[in-house]
């Protein structure tokens, strides 16, 4: 009881009721008790994973006594990052995500941008059917989604390669040059309306005073979308950027269920499949090393982007 | 117009096509056009799926249940104290803390599972429902977004004069600010139980034994297996069609929490 009452008396007391002793608000046990049931398993699950990654990294496994020795593991220095630069199929695997992620995530960005615009205009009608089918996909796991599209792809179902032959077009979508970009295909059916709706939830809360100012000085439903709409929605668009950026580097359902039905994907297509390889094989270190690269080349990118855009933009 | 329809077209197609895969009879996938329905045979379809394997196809979705339902329903409560407190507690290394979480929010979770792979495997909890549970209930994105929706949705005064009467901080929080924040809450669960739906990756990693796979992990299996059983080919279409359903009416229903939830989202 007492100590409710000098609560309230302190809440009377300091001016504007926030200032309290001892950095304000409820006791330290209190403010534990409501943060450690996240925090708890945030360390576990987090940070002790990224940590212990860090130290896998930095070991090697040496033998004594030349092949039937005895294996001990051992601090290593950058040996393991040394390898994971000289691998071939490391720098392949990147080199393949980049090319995707350079083309895949400008088109689907794009689409995803044209029809948040078409949503907003006043022009569309039923656009409340069209935003659910669009975001739809969201709804489906890569995995199921890859099982789809395969079976769309494959020249034994596919309705759709029906279609093209009986038009005279010989389509090989599992084909060695093909096969990269009916991956990208699946990411972007999947991405297409969530990247959409993050920008139609931007756009919409632009003031609509704002356009009919536009509007008595002449501008062009064209002008008012692409001078003042997206300029406007910009943080939006480099959120979706940023997401993608990260998705991308962490393809791995996708392909791996392409490799199921197409001779064309190897197990060290991506860089997230060559890691996953490495540990199968035990190479524990340097599968922790190959994660930790990913994880660093993902960190630069995003955040390089943001910085970029953000200075640009002058936000 | 047509160029939405067009696009229309495309979000639909591959969906449309499932439905009519899962109503024939294996013999007429590949003999039968893929757009036009056959021989109706979606019962039979639908028997043989879950006989499959003593079952094993109720048991995922069971698993499924468990890991994304419940590993959400954990996860927004937790994700939903810790966010309130952020937002509304004042006390030294507050900011500090949110970073950290924040930074959590930028780490690719296929870089956590393998290191997690091998603590788990040293503990023996690899190859249990734990395994794949215990990691699920963390999102710090949950975390953020609900730190937003409480400094959004939960006036200070409310708080202070609940205080004042003499309620407890969890009794405050559970009476009053949870009432608050549920179309917010919603939102949260949705976004996690679809991150934990679709994580292929952990449950891979994490799982050797059949009975404890999610719904996807089991169908990416049995792909796998079509080139030498080719009468799987069925059943996973079938499988396919049953996992998604369920999954977009709910989706269509709650469309109201998913919106402000991105529009929250894109605040920043």
């Amino acid at each position: 009881m007492t100590d409710i009452a000098t609560r309230a008396a302190r809440v009377v007391q300091s001016p504007g009721g926030r200032r309290r002793p001892g950095g304000g608000g409820p006791r330290a046990g209190t403010i534990f008790a409501f943060v450690i049931p996240f925090f708890l398993p945030f360390v576990l699950f987090y940070l002790v994973p990224v940590g212990y990654a860090l130290w896998q990294s930095v070991r090697v496994v040496r033998r004594t006594g030349g092949q039937y020795g005895t294996s001990y593991t051992t601090f290593g220095g950058f040996e393991q990052y040394t390898k994971v630069f000289q691998n071939d199929e490391f720098w392949s695997s990147v080199g393949r995500i980049g090319l995707f992620g350079i083309v895949q995530v400008p088109v689907m960005l794009f689409v995803a941008l044209v029809i948040a615009l078409l949503l907003d205009t006043p022009l569309l009608k039923l656009k409340s059917v069209f935003r659910i089918t669009a975001f739809m996909p969201y709804a489906v796991p890569g995995v199921i989604a890859a099982i789809m599209w395969s079976y769309l792809y494959s020249p034994q179902l596919s309705p759709v390669v029906d279609l093209l032959n009986d038009i005279g077009l010989k389509p090989d979508f599992l084909g060695p040059g093909a096969v990269l970009w009916s991956a990208a295909n699946i990411s972007t059916w999947l991405w297409t309306g969530y990247n959409m709706l993050i920008m139609f939830s931007a756009l919409q809360s632009i003031p609509q005073e704002l356009y009919e100012a536009a509007k008595l000085d002449g501008a062009s439903n064209w002008a008012i979308a692409w001078q003042i709409k997206v300029p406007i929605i910009a943080p939006s668009i480099i959120l979706t950027t940023v997401f993608s950026i990260i998705g991308t580097l962490q393809l791995y359902a996708e392909p791996a269920v392409l490799r199921q039905i197409s001779s064309n994907i190897s197990s060290t297509f991506t860089p997230n499949m060559l890691a996953y390889a490495v540990a199968s094989g035990n190479n524990y270190q340097q599968a922790a090393a190959i994660s930790v690269v990913i994880a660093v080349i993902t960190f630069v990118l995003s955040f390089g982007f943001m910085r970029l855009t953000s200075k640009r933009a002058g936000l | 117009m047509a160029l939405m329809l067009l696009l229309a077209i495309y979000f639909l197609l591959p969906i449309y096509f499932l439905i009519v895969a899962a109503t024939k009879p294996q013999g007429d996938l590949a003999a039968t056009n893929g757009l036009t329905f056959s021989h109706f045979n979606l019962f039979e379809n639908l028997r043989v799926l879950f006989s499959r394997s003593d079952g094993i196809f109720g048991k995922w979705i069971v698993n499924t249940v468990i890991y994304a339902v419940f590993g959400a329903l954990v996860g927004t409560l937790i994700s939903a104290l810790c966010g309130y407190a952020l937002a509304k507690f004042r006390f030294r290394g507050r900011e500090f803390l949110f970073s950290v979480i924040l930074g959590g929010v930028l780490v690719p979770t296929t870089a956590l599972a393998l290191p997690l792979f091998l603590l788990f495997s040293a503990t023996g909890i690899v190859n249990t429902y734990f395994a794949v549970f215990l990691p699920s209930i963390v999102s710090p994105f949950g975390v953020y977004l609900a730190r937003i929706f409480a400094n959004a949705a939960v006036p200070q005064e409310l708080l202070e004069s609940a205080r004042l009467d003499g309620a407890g901080e969890f009794r405050t929080f559970f009476s009053v600010a949870f009432k608050l924040m549920t179309p917010s809450l919603v939102t949260i669960f949705l976004f996690q139980f679809v991150a934990i739906w679709n994580n292929f990756f952990l449950p891979m990693v994490m799982l050797q034994k059949e009975s404890l796979f999610p719904i996807t992990l089991g169908l990416y299996e049995w792909n796998g297996q079509t080139a030498r059983a080719p009468l799987l080919q069925e059943s996973v279409i079938t499988g396919s069609l049953v996992s998604i359903v369920p999954v977009i009416i709910v989706f269509i229903l709650l469309q109201r929490f998913w919106r402000t939830g991105l529009a929250a989202g894109s605040l920043k």
